[in-house]
């Protein structure tokens, strides 16, 4: 289809610069990372903006079939890694927070228990966690669909068949990410903390269930439910931006989908840990 | 035929075409061609001569890299979101298919129908279980793409295409690779779709077809179609089948003797 925000990705300057020659100095090969970088930074924030526009334009489009394909999407990046986040809750609970509480426990800080558990679970490692264990999962499998659906033509295809590759590939994927990030993020603080629990009351820890869960509500504010959602619906479009940029904006080779799909494992981390910092900014000044 | 009420389907004036990995590179150019309403027209190249690129773009899939082109009388430059029910009365067969691997055919087939009149499911079964029954892709409905011969791929792609009921159907080298039954199964149904078939309405669908092989067109040997070759990154049309048989462009003469060659 014409003006098909698809082919607007078609870096060519990217694939220019990976496919030059070596570099002959330093500098060279620093120059070079730099325009990347840019034209990286450049395609994905069309991307977003683009995918962005296309949400918003087309809510409501082909309900029969987006709708499904929504749900297919919140099944994979959510309900089906619930298993798999217990496993990750629990042994959460036993590394972090069980030696944590009893070790707040033997120097008598207890009272500190709950802010702790707060800032290192609820603000940080949670979101992070899930958001990086998501990308693994289901990131990757997004990058290698779209590359090969790219490389096998079937974007065209769609494209023939007057169907927005957009709206029907990556609307429902953004959608799933931020859908799966969320509720795994929320499913895995509370088994965490649980977890963590027990594991301090099988080492005799001095705190009843009671206080515990007591010193969690008091550390707990509005703001910290506020920015938890609105982190991880963030880690979810951004991560679902970079994986599906990588597979479907940039026209591939069925050779270069496994590279491909490490690149955007790299840099769905890079922006994870971006967003992280940007949070952690707003946490300490609001 | 009055041309003003009823313009023509297909109209290009010094069209260049780009390729579609790299559309600064022209595989076609200056194509001077008009398909009226209810012709029938097989484009003959060689292998890599452009013929995808060429029907790509007729499709609206990439546009002309200069020259008019105009799809039932509409610039095709222009044409965008809104335009796009006038180009879906313009359906597209790839070479080899494309259908979607993560589907079965029965969902490649019902696919545009249901995204394109928002339908469940269940709303479009009949329509497609029906067009499936027609084309005896029924017992594939539930097998996905990978697990079928590319015979039947080819059959599923077209049924894809015709779900829509397109007025005007572009098939790339669709008879490359078919096994003996269904090439004439496939030339069969073309043709009877061309003349107007009961699935349609009874409407004649206006056909383009490229070829790598005149020799595999048994049946279609007659004066009522239009021929044209694809050579040197120029369109020649040709005429009717008895030109072509007439040429005395090398090319034309490989075209015919593929399997004559291919036995030698």
């Amino acid at each position: 289809m014409r003006g098909n925000p698809a082919k607007a990705f078609e870096l060519t300057n990217t694939q220019v610069f990976r496919r030059a020659a070596l570099p002959k100095s330093y500098t060279d090969l620093l120059g070079r990372k730099l325009f990347l970088l840019l034209l990286t930074i450049q395609g994905l924030g069309a991307f977003a903006l683009i995918t962005l526009g296309v949400m918003l334009k087309k809510t409501g489009v082909a309900q029969n079939v987006m709708g499904p394909r929504i749900r297919q999407e919140i099944v994979r990046a959510g309900v089906a890694l619930m298993p798999m986040f217990m496993f990750v809750a629990f042994a959460l609970g036993f590394l972090v927070i069980g030696q944590t509480v009893s070790a707040l426990a033997r120097v008598g800080a207890t009272d500190y228990l709950g802010s702790t558990m707060v800032i290192v679970v609820v603000r940080e490692l949670g979101p992070l966690l899930a958001a990086v264990l998501v990308l693994a999962r289901v990131g990757t499998a997004h990058v290698i669909e779209l590359g090969t659906a790219r490389a096998m033509g079937e974007v065209e295809a769609l494209e023939a068949l007057g169907i927005d590759p957009v709206h029907y590939l990556i609307v429902p994927r953004v959608w799933g990410m931020m859908a799966g990030i969320f509720s795994l993020t929320v499913y895995l603080i509370i088994g965490a903390l649980g977890s963590g629990y027990l594991w301090a009351f099988l080492q005799d820890v001095p705190l009843t269930p009671g206080d515990y869960f007591k010193q969690l509500t008091e550390a707990l504010g509005w703001l910290d439910f506020a920015l938890l959602a609105l982190k991880t619906v963030a880690f979810g479009f951004f991560i679902a931006i970079v994986a599906c940029y990588h597979g479907l904006a940039q026209p591939l080779r069925l050779e270069e989908v496994s590279r491909v799909a490490v690149r955007a494992v790299t840099q769905g981390v890079i922006v994870c840990l971006l967003i992280d910092a940007l949070f952690i900014v707003l946490y300490l000044v609001a | 035929m009055n041309e003003n009420q009823n313009p023509a389907a297909i109209e290009m004036r010094d069209v260049s075409v780009g390729a579609m990995r790299d559309t600064s590179f022209t595989v076609v150019e200056d194509v001077n061609w008009t398909v009226a309403s209810g012709e029938f027209w097989v484009i003959a190249g060689q292998q890599q001569s452009g013929k995808s690129d060429f029907l790509k773009m007729t499709a609206g899939l990439m546009a002309p890299v200069k020259g008019s082109y105009k799809l039932f009388g509409n610039e095709t430059r222009t044409f965008g979101e809104a335009e796009l029910p006038e180009r879906l009365r313009l359906g597209f067969v790839f070479e080899g298919g494309q259908l979607f691997n993560r589907l079965t055919l029965g969902e490649n087939v019902a696919l545009p129908l249901q995204y394109r009149h928002n339908l469940t499911a269940a709303a479009a079964a009949q329509e497609v279980e029906s067009l499936l029954d027609l084309m005896e892709l029924a017992p594939l409905a539930d097998v996905t793409p990978a697990n079928v011969a590319a015979d039947w791929l080819q059959r599923a792609a077209l049924a894809r295409a015709l779900v829509l009921k397109p007025e005007v159907l572009l098939l790339d080298n669709p008879f490359s690779g078919l096994g003996a039954r269904h090439l004439q199964w496939s030339l069969r149904f073309l043709d009877r779709l061309w003349r107007g078939h009961e699935w349609l309405g009874g409407k004649p669908v206006t056909m383009v077809v490229t070829t790598d092989d005149l020799s595999r067109l048994a049946g279609w040997r007659d004066e009522a179609r239009r021929f044209a070759l694809l050579k040197d990154r120029r369109f020649t049309a040709l005429g009717s089948w008895s030109r072509v048989e007439a040429s005395n462009d090398p090319v034309v003469k490989e075209l015919l003797a593929v399997p004559l060659a291919a036995t030698m």
